[in-house]
């Protein structure tokens, strides 16, 4: 095997837990022989029959039966074909799958694998993130791995985790990421993770913001001879203050960078725990970079300026070196 | 109203074993007792929030409740109180939900009829209607993939949430995994003040069952006989791999929406007609007509019902509300993922 890519990460880690404990199926529209509209359940259903099951297009009545599921003892993994069609079961998963434990002390333990994110020529309706929407509810875990490892580690966790799950999954990052074996360890949900250390100021971001994030700190060290500290935040919620607070301690300044829409999201919450807990830490205003204002558009060349990109997350970071 | 070809229900003769219908009527007659305590409290300012009454409806309530076993799953909505007490249900849990006691099945957290046992199978509806239906199928989804056969869910539902989006997508799930379901659907006239006419263009609610595979039945929601015998049935036929079952039940809601309702828009004519009878007061006339109870046992019945209820209520009472100091402020159960709990 030459490698492994996020998808397939995606779908070993389907495998295993399904392997592992009885306890496992997984839901979703034309998952089952047909392997699912990316494939991420390719094979599941011949592997293990009876478990892997194409539903009818109803996300209301996905999350409901999930829910009635967890509750007589399964571990249901749910397929949304995109993340932007979970809002159709939106009710379900805000209402009832995250009150559950708080109202009968009975645990939901569900996934919502939420394929998200911008990928060229997919237009409003199969490019949305929807971490901001989901995190503001209690009772809800929210995953964004950035990582081909992180995609295989945090699934598995996300099915051992005794409450609902949304478990984003970045399309984009699907076919362009790839490493060489899956983890044997990894942090546990709620760890942020340093994925590049620097001295001059620190980038949070999460998902595939995280790759651009990457690319900007290369081009700044390259043509600017300044280091970005870069923050992989990996679960939105439970958000890792810490570890956020401890980078921007060594570097004085901060850029949340995030592909979902400013208003009221995970740029917010991050700088606003840092003005809160961390004001004394700072050299500079905090800054923040996310989309546009608008719904993400179809074509290749507004898609690519309605994002964050390499281009103006180095841009953003020079602004916020030279204030 | 729609046009009701539903028969003038019998007095006389029933089809229903005596011990059956007792059974059913004391249980009925309980939560009519419980529902009036409430709606005193309510006036009296004794109770948190609303107050929603099952009044008229408790025929088809208790039936819904009654043929349930242990293994099977209820999910009832806001005018359930006979099926819930049918099922299982303790006027204890009811009046501590009601009470605000912490040391209700909700704990204090959720109130009224917002409150269940999950693990005993009796489901803590949400308010967003036609919710519950989908989270009964999961479970009978998961009963088969458990290898546990036999079991059946029942939920009912009003004339309104046959609207939601939510209705349609669950009665298609369980239609198509022939899940054991039995979806009754109490059509009470008015989905809070909005009547048929405006909630629904068929003729007859049970016209959606045909959409879904499903041969549905319709009664006369007043009838205990008609109840008794549809939901038995019902539930004897889901239990025995027949697939979703419907039961379509005419009736009056004969109470506001809920205690602050007085419902000025219920057109009376309609306590007139065969489906605007008292279920009630219905089947003691037909208790006393056939000789299986007299009035004085009617009474004894009642005065026994009023103590549960008595006892229920004070000792909810007594144990006071919650202390928000000492709550546990945490939505999660997996503690260490929680946020803006203590360090």
């Amino acid at each position: 095997m030459s490698g492994i890519t996020y998808l397939e990460a995606i779908r070993e880690a389907q495998a295993r837990a399904l392997a592992e404990d009885p306890r496992v199926y997984i839901y979703g529209q034309d998952i089952g022989a047909f392997g699912g509209a990316f494939k991420a359940t390719k094979n599941l259903a011949e592997e293990f029959p009876g478990r892997v099951l194409d539903s009818p297009i109803s996300e209301d009545a996905m999350v409901g039966s999930a829910v009635g599921a967890a509750i007589q003892g399964m571990r249901p993994i749910i397929e949304m074909q995109f993340a932007d069609f979970s809002t159709v079961g939106f009710n379900q998963i805000v209402n009832q799958a995250a009150t559950l434990y708080w109202r009968t002390q009975v645990p939901c333990p569900i996934v919502f694998r939420l394929p998200c994110g911008g990928t060229s020529g997919s237009g409003p309706f199969h490019s949305q993130t929807m971490e901001a929407l989901y995190a503001h509810y209690p009772g809800l875990v929210v995953m964004t791995p950035a990582t081909v490892e992180d995609a295989y580690s945090l699934l598995l966790e996300a099915v051992a985790i005794d409450d609902p799950v949304l478990f984003l999954e970045h399309k984009y990052l699907y076919y362009h990421l790839k490493a060489d074996a899956l983890p044997t360890e990894a942090l546990p949900a709620g760890k942020a993770r340093i994925a590049r250390a620097g001295l001059h100021a620190t980038i949070v971001t999460y998902g595939a913001m995280l790759h651009e994030s990457l690319a900007a700190a290369e081009e700044l060290s390259a043509e600017d001879r300044l280091e970005l500290e870069i923050v992989d935040l990996r679960t939105v919620k439970p958000l890792d203050t810490d570890t956020v607070l401890a980078s921007v301690a060594r570097t004085g300044r901060v850029l949340a960078v995030g592909e979902a829409w400013p208003w009221g999201g995970v740029t917010a919450e991050v700088l606003a725990r840092i003005a809160a807990e961390g004001f004394h830490l700072l050299d500079a205003a905090p800054a923040r970079l996310n989309s546009r204002e608008t719904p993400v558009p179809y074509h290749p060349a507004l898609w690519a300026a309605h994002r964050p990109t390499a281009r103006t997350i180095a841009a953003a970071a020079r602004n916020l070196i030279r204030a | 109203m729609k046009e009701s070809t539903l028969a003038e229900p019998s007095v006389a003769s029933s089809t229903v074993p005596r011990a059956e219908f007792e059974r059913a009527f004391r249980v009925m007659l309980l939560a009519r007792v419980l529902d009036e305590k409430f709606a005193s409290l309510y006036r009296a300012s004794k109770i948190h929030g609303g107050v929603f009454l099952g009044r008229g409806q408790e025929a088809l309530s208790v039936a819904t409740g009654l043929y349930l076993h242990e293994g099977d799953v209820f999910a009832p909505l806001i005018r359930d109180l006979a099926g819930r007490l049918a099922f299982g249900e303790s006027p204890l849990d009811a009046a501590r939900t009601y009470l605000g006691s912490p040391l209700g099945p909700m704990r204090s957290r959720d109130g009224n009829v917002h409150r269940g046992r999950p693990r005993d199978g009796l489901l803590p509806m949400i308010s967003h209607l036609g919710s519950m239906i989908s989270v009964v199928n999961g479970i009978l989804f998961a009963q088969r993939m458990q290898g546990k056969t036999g079991t059946v869910g029942a939920t009912s539902i009003g004339d309104g949430g046959t609207s939601t989006g939510a209705f349609h997508e669950a009665l298609n799930q369980a239609s198509v995994e022939k899940l054991p379901l039995v979806l009754v659907i109490a059509n009470n006239q008015y989905a809070y003040s909005t009547p048929n006419e405006r909630q629904f263009a068929c003729q007859d609610l049970a016209e959606r069952a045909a959409g879904y595979a499903i041969s549905p039945v319709s009664i006369n929601g007043t009838d205990l006989d008609a109840c008794l015998h549809a939901l038995g049935s019902a539930v004897a036929r889901a239990r025995s791999g027949e697939g979703p079952q419907m039961v379509v039940a005419s009736l009056l809601r004969l109470a506001g929406h809920g205690e602050h309702d007085t419902a000025p828009y219920i057109d009376q004519r309609l306590r007139q007609t065969p489906i605007g009878r008292d279920c009630l007061a219905l089947a003691r006339a037909q208790l006393l007509e056939r000789g299986w109870a007299d009035a004085a046992t009617l009474e004894r019945w009642r005065r026994e019902a009023e103590q549960r209820v008595e006892e229920a209520v004070a000792q909810a009472q007594r144990e006071g509300g919650p202390d928000p100091y000492k709550e546990d402020w945490c939505a999660l159960a997996t503690r260490r993922l929680a946020e803006g709990l203590p360090q």
